[in-house]
């Protein structure tokens, strides 16, 4: 171990540069967000992730947010195991019928203020899932919902510039 | 093949004794359908029992017990002398879990929002202190009605949803369900466009397994393999985006071949990723193997017996980290594996450590592959046209975790009449029941992780 310790330190960090906030997430927001209540909360937002039916293919890019590329934590995200402690809710999937009632208690859940992400197609309007008799459609059908980040699924820097969007607007 | 009652319950009583292994049992309105393998021949049969109601496969063999309840669910066929009745792809009235009795008893419920970025489940413990006596899984919450959609859609939307039943997989599930159509269809493949199929099954292999090493790591709280494994990973997917223009390779594999060539410096690209894997990854298995304090966590703990292993027919590396050396690219196999050399690991251990071994043994299997296949990828047509006609297919393909199973039939005007997908996780799910039986509740998510079943496979 300390020779990959040794080594982890005397190489430059594999970490990316920062993106620029997504622009047309930045207008979205620009019409739903109270700043008074950003002001409260600084730089610094918790989210908690609900899978609401998702393939899984958003998850595992929510998950490379995580890892030393794209570090999320570095912008004062963080992904907490509680919607009580969470800021923003990060859902994924076309909603399904059986998970309409978990969604809606985990929103319920969560304290004020808070905000609504809708990840990846599904999400925005039930995506290629929209026709079936088992999903509700999208996540806005179900929550108010305050940004949608698109794609099947959206790639990490897709996701960062859109939660560096959330981020922008609350200053 | 078309059966009569009495043959459907000759094939049953087959099972137990293990001379044939259950693949497949699934339902359309009117018609029982059940695959098998024959474990000497290893021929993979498809027999299928008109009506609304069929004696239970359940009754003899319990792996098909959720399977029926599933058949249930979704096309009311009514599975005689069932031991289980309860929904179980359909939630509606409150749900039933099975008792536990004994003293100082306790239930701990989770889910089906967990704690992680994980899918959606719940799973019902019954601890003593903290040793779990029983766990009952129940799922069902990502069920998205996938195989009604594409009953009836046009084969390239019903291609894409099969890339979605599970996204981790999704290069293995568009490649069953091509395979299927295919063989349903006559429908040549041009030979460039096995080759490429397998290298985006290997790539997707090599990613999922840097992932999953990574995590059951971290979830015994060793952080550095996470950060070293997410690097890897992150690496395989950004070389899958340039080669195949997307990160996971979703609805890169399309009947009839691929959707687009790989670009010219492919085999650069390719060698960079595998001498980095080469350069880094042996480090990281050296610090697993040191660290005695993360084996204390992950060796003797979950362990899964051969005899469940082989009784059920886990595929992947939880059967393959249990004794069944069983692989779909070896038996019954497709092109292009029977040209390629790989080994298919496999240990008797059965515990969290042996499915970290068995996921490190296969991704250099798995590099050793892509090296092959990038020197022998043959040139010529990527795709071919549909040629028409009407009938049934079957695959069976090698996921990342397991053997994954699709019948297809095909309607004369160019439309998916019916299929059928089924994931690895059928089979492995009702195994993590038993393997977390006397382990402390703290090892759950080790064990869990070690075993990386799919929701949304499972839910379809």
């Amino acid at each position: 171990m300390r020779k990959l310790l040794l080594k982890s330190v005397l190489q430059t960090p594999l970490t990316e540069p920062a993106p620029a906030a997504d622009e047309a997430a930045l207008a979205e927001l620009a019409h739903q967000v109270e700043r008074a209540a950003h002001r409260r909360l600084g730089r610094s937002l918790s989210i908690r992730e609900v899978d609401a039916g998702s393939c899984n293919g958003c998850e595992l890019e929510i998950h490379a947010l995580n890892n030393i590329v794209y570090d999320l934590e570095r912008f004062g995200f963080r992904f907490v195991a509680s919607p009580r402690h969470a800021d923003v809710l990060l859902v994924t999937g076309p909603v399904t019928r059986h998970m309409e009632e978990a969604l809606t208690r985990t929103y319920a859940a969560t304290p004020d203020p808070k905000w609504v992400v809708a990840v990846g197609d599904c999400a925005r309007d039930g995506g290629l899932f929209a026709s079936s008799r088992a999903c509700v459609g999208g996540v806005a059908k179900v929550l108010p919902v305050d940004l949608h980040i698109g794609g099947c699924p959206p790639s990490p820097m897709q996701l960062l510039k859109g939660l560096l969007a959330l981020m922008e607007i609350r200053r | 093949m078309i059966i009569e009652r009495r043959q459907w319950q000759q094939v049953a009583e087959r099972l137990p004794a293990g001379e044939l292994a259950l693949v497949a049992l699934w339902g359309e309105p009117g018609c029982a359908h059940m695959a098998v393998i024959d474990r000497r021949t290893h021929a993979l049969m498809v027999f299928s029992l008109p009506g609304e109601r069929f004696p239970s496969i359940g009754a003899l063999h319990p792996p098909a017990i959720r399977l029926e309840r599933a058949m249930r669910d979704l096309h009311g066929l009514e599975a005689e002398g069932a031991p289980d009745v309860r929904p179980w792809l359909r939630h509606e009235a409150p749900y039933a879990f099975l008792p536990a009795e004994g003293e100082s008893l306790h239930q701990i419920p989770v889910g089906p929002v967990h704690a992680g970025i994980i899918e959606p489940g719940h799973f019902r413990f019954t601890a003593n202190g903290e040793t779990v006596v029983r766990l009952e899984e129940r799922l069902g919450y990502t069920h998205k009605g996938t195989e009604a959609l594409i009953a009836g859609a046009p084969l390239e939307r019903a291609a894409r949803l099969a890339g979605r039943v599970s996204g981790d997989s999704t290069v293995a599930f568009a490649l069953a369900f091509a395979q299927a159509t295919e063989a349903a269809c006559s429908w040549p493949v041009p030979e460039r466009a096995t080759w490429l199929r397998a290298l985006a099954a290997e790539l997707e292999r090599l990613a999922n397994h840097f992932g999953d090493i990574g995590a059951v790591c971290n979830d015994a709280s060793f952080t550095i393999m996470h950060a070293h494994c997410g690097w890897l990973r992150e690496q395989v997917l950004r070389t899958a985006a340039e080669l195949f223009g997307h990160r996971l390779m979703m609805d890169c594999v399309v009947p009839g071949g691929v959707r687009a060539d790989v670009p010219v410096d492919a085999a650069e690209k390719i060698g960079a990723l595998l001498a980095l894997i080469r350069a880094r990854f042996p480090d990281l298995v050296e610090l697993y193997d040191e660290t005695e304090s993360l084996k204390d966590r992950t060796v003797d703990t979950g362990v899964l017996t051969t005899a469940l292993a082989e009784q059920y027919a886990a595929g992947g590396y939880i059967g393959r980290a249990s004794g069944r050396a069983f692989d779909a690219r070896r038996t019954p196999g497709y092109a292009p594996y029977e040209r390629l050399q790989f080994e298919v690991p496999t240990v008797h251990a059965g515990d969290v450590n042996a499915r970290v071994w068995i996921r490190i043994r296969e991704v250099e299997q798995s590099v050793a592959l892509v090296e092959q296949i990038m020197a022998a990828l043959p040139g010529g047509a990527i795709a071919s046209a549909l040629p028409g006609g009407v009938g049934e297919g079957t695959a069976l393909v090698e996921g990342f975790r397991g053997d994954i199973f699709a019948w297809v039939r095909m309607r004369a005007d160019g439309r998916v009449e019916r299929a059928h997908l089924r994931d690895p996780s059928w089979f492995q799910w009702p195994l993590l029941e038993a393997a977390i039986e006397g382990n402390i509740v703290a090892d759950f998510p080790l064990c869990n992780k070690s075993f990386n079943c799919s929701y949304s496979g499972h839910d379809l």
